[in-house]
């Protein structure tokens, strides 16, 4: 206390090194993240080929075009089947699975977790190659249809429109449901273990316990791996790509897909594909908003 | 429990592992089979493996393609981990209002897509020459919101009184940071290890954009270029798959029960 002057710079010393320990991270955040993002917004309003670039007129012609882009729209719609369909089935799968290996009666507990958590160790091509050769008109999925007397002739999964997005779906279900399940095993360890026996001496059943306390009590969780999954499939390029080429005719192409192709594949318009990948920014936002606002709600 | 339910219970969890398993198993079997035997549904071991591997290394260079996966992905997580976890631990230690404003406006991060910086990246990354190099490989990944989160996290577990005892006996802020808090957080390194190998390893999109030079390229692309071609060797297509798959599942199954411990605490 006599000496106020030397505390201050010891805390200013103190407050420098703090700055120091986090700022090589958070200046790679912000010129990798922030800075391309307000550059692709404002990329967003040129127009023209490759690096030849000028002012787009009129200054919104490259988000009209989005509308009259029918790719666009389609591999909006293509995503959207995705999100909607995918991901509730991947999240009550993996809560059932959790719940289920949270028993403490159950036996070989790790090795099933070990098992259904398996697929994750794949890299996104290699399952989504694995996925393109089982479901392939030569594959084994088709063999063992045509076997069993399912199908008289084999399927041509992956060059229907319908079937071809249901395959990427079922290779999602596939490579995610393990990893979302180790988040709620994680969850449910913070869970004291006498609440779930306490319930059951109350005599309430399985599915009672699982709406009353475990999906009640994992909420902050459940919310978590919602945004991560909405974020992810919104974002989806590897299935798109390596599982069906977003075909047949750009049927299960996804929006990331398509902005690639736009970019770097055909002769690149960055100011068009900058626009379509804001809306996917907006639409990320909005998303994650809205699901905030449902997990707050419930309370 | 009744009878009737447990084993509901267990068959159901044996048919989820069955399909979770049985993708992979049959990766592994195809891979030592000749093509038209994979075709024809042969699920056992075969004699074809050193043949395939011969006609996968006549197809692609896939040496070069293991050699470039492994150096930009050990490179990356080696400074990812010192970066995320310095920051991690500067957040948390040294936090003051500013610095949690700073870290809520780096969560925020983690809702950019990456196809939203892809091409402002690729236009920076060109004009800087850092096309097909490793640098241009990592700075877009190196420091992510979800690590500093993870570090941040695991600092807060970090007794204070080692840091004050410290500090007295004159160690500096920097040999508190690698000579106490590394050491005491080997597990939640650990996971952020297999997090960010896997990650890195895994990587598609960003070395699909910047990897132009065929020298250059990682093996997800090498493998995902094997079925560009008209006619497909399945057994030489599953091996590709397989060495592709090799590293991480190493690095995952070495990790694994670090992997959950650091889920566990990033959740928290």
């Amino acid at each position: 206390m006599s000496k106020p002057s030397s505390k201050m710079s010891l805390d200013k010393k103190h407050n420098m090194t703090g700055w120091a320990f986090l700022t090589p991270a958070a200046l790679l955040i912000f010129l990798m993240s922030f800075v391309p993002m307000i550059q692709a917004f404002l990329l967003s309003f040129k127009m023209g080929k490759g690096n030849n670039l000028s002012t787009a007129d009129p200054i919104f012609a490259n988000y009209t075009r989005m509308f009259t882009d029918t790719v666009f729209t389609q591999s909006i719609k293509n995503t959207f089947f995705y999100l909607i369909i995918q991901v509730p089935i991947m999240l009550v799968l993996a809560l059932i699975l959790a719940s289920i290996l949270n028993n403490r009666q159950l036996r070989f507990k790790g090795l099933f977790r070990t098992m259904i958590f398996l697929p994750c160790a794949t890299s996104l091509v290699a399952y989504a190659i694995i996925f393109r050769t089982l479901f392939a008109n030569d594959g084994l999925v088709n063999l063992a249809l045509v076997n069993l007397g399912i199908l008289k002739t084999p399927y041509a999964f992956l060059t229907h429109a319908t079937s071809a997005k249901i395959i990427i779906i079922i290779g999602l279900l596939w490579r995610w449901t393990g990893y979302n399940m180790v988040f709620y095993l994680s969850g449910l360890q913070n869970i004291e273990y006498s609440v779930y026996e306490a319930a059951k001496i109350d005599g309430a059943s399985p599915i009672q316990t699982f709406f009353k306390i475990t999906v009640p009590l994992l909420k902050p969780t459940i919310l978590l791996t919602a945004i991560m999954s909405t974020n992810g499939t919104l974002q989806l390029f590897d299935e798109s790509v390596n599982l069906t080429d977003g075909g047949p005719a750009n049927a299960s192409i996804t929006m990331s897909h398509y902005i690639y192709n736009m970019s770097f594949k055909y002769v690149p318009t960055f100011g068009y594909a900058a626009a379509m990948s804001f809306l996917i920014l907006i639409l990320v936002a909005v998303l994650a908003f809205i699901q905030m606002k449902v997990g707050d709600k419930r309370d | 429990m009744t009878k009737g339910k447990k084993f509901l219970m267990y068959a159901f969890l044996i048919l989820m592992s069955i399909i979770s398993v049985f993708p992979l198993l049959w990766m592994v079997m195809a891979a030592t089979n000749k093509s038209v035997d994979v075709t024809r549904g042969r699920l056992l071991p075969g004699t074809y493996l050193i043949e395939n591997f011969k006609n996968l290394l006549a197809a692609q260079d896939v040496g070069s393609a293991m050699l470039n996966s492994f150096k930009y992905s050990i490179i990356l997580t080696f400074v990812s981990l010192i970066i995320c976890s310095l920051a991690g631990y500067g957040f948390e230690i040294f936090h003051d209002k500013a610095k949690d404003a700073v870290m809520s406006v780096i969560l925020l991060a983690m809702m950019v897509p990456f196809v939203a910086t892809m091409i402002p990246l690729f236009r920076m990354f060109s004009s800087a020459h850092l096309l097909n190099t490793t640098v241009g490989f990592l700075l877009p990944t190196v420091s992510t919101p979800f690590l500093i989160m993870m570090f941040r996290q695991s600092a807060r577990s970090f007794p204070h009184d080692i840091i004050e005892a410290a500090r007295i006996d004159g160690l500096s802020e920097i040999r508190i940071f690698f000579q106490m808090f590394i050491p005491t957080m080997r597990s939640t390194y650990a996971a952020a290890m297999t997090i960010t190998f896997m990650n890195a390893w895994n990587n598609y999109l960003w070395p699909k954009v910047i990897m132009t030079d065929a020298k250059s390229q990682t093996m997800p692309m090498v493998v995902a270029n094997l079925t560009q071609g008209y006619v497909t060797d399945y057994g030489m297509l599953m091996l590709a798959v397989l060495i592709c798959t090799l590293p991480t599942a190493i690095v995952f199954f070495c990790l694994q029960k670090s992997f959950a411990e650091g889920i566990t605490g990033a959740v928290k």
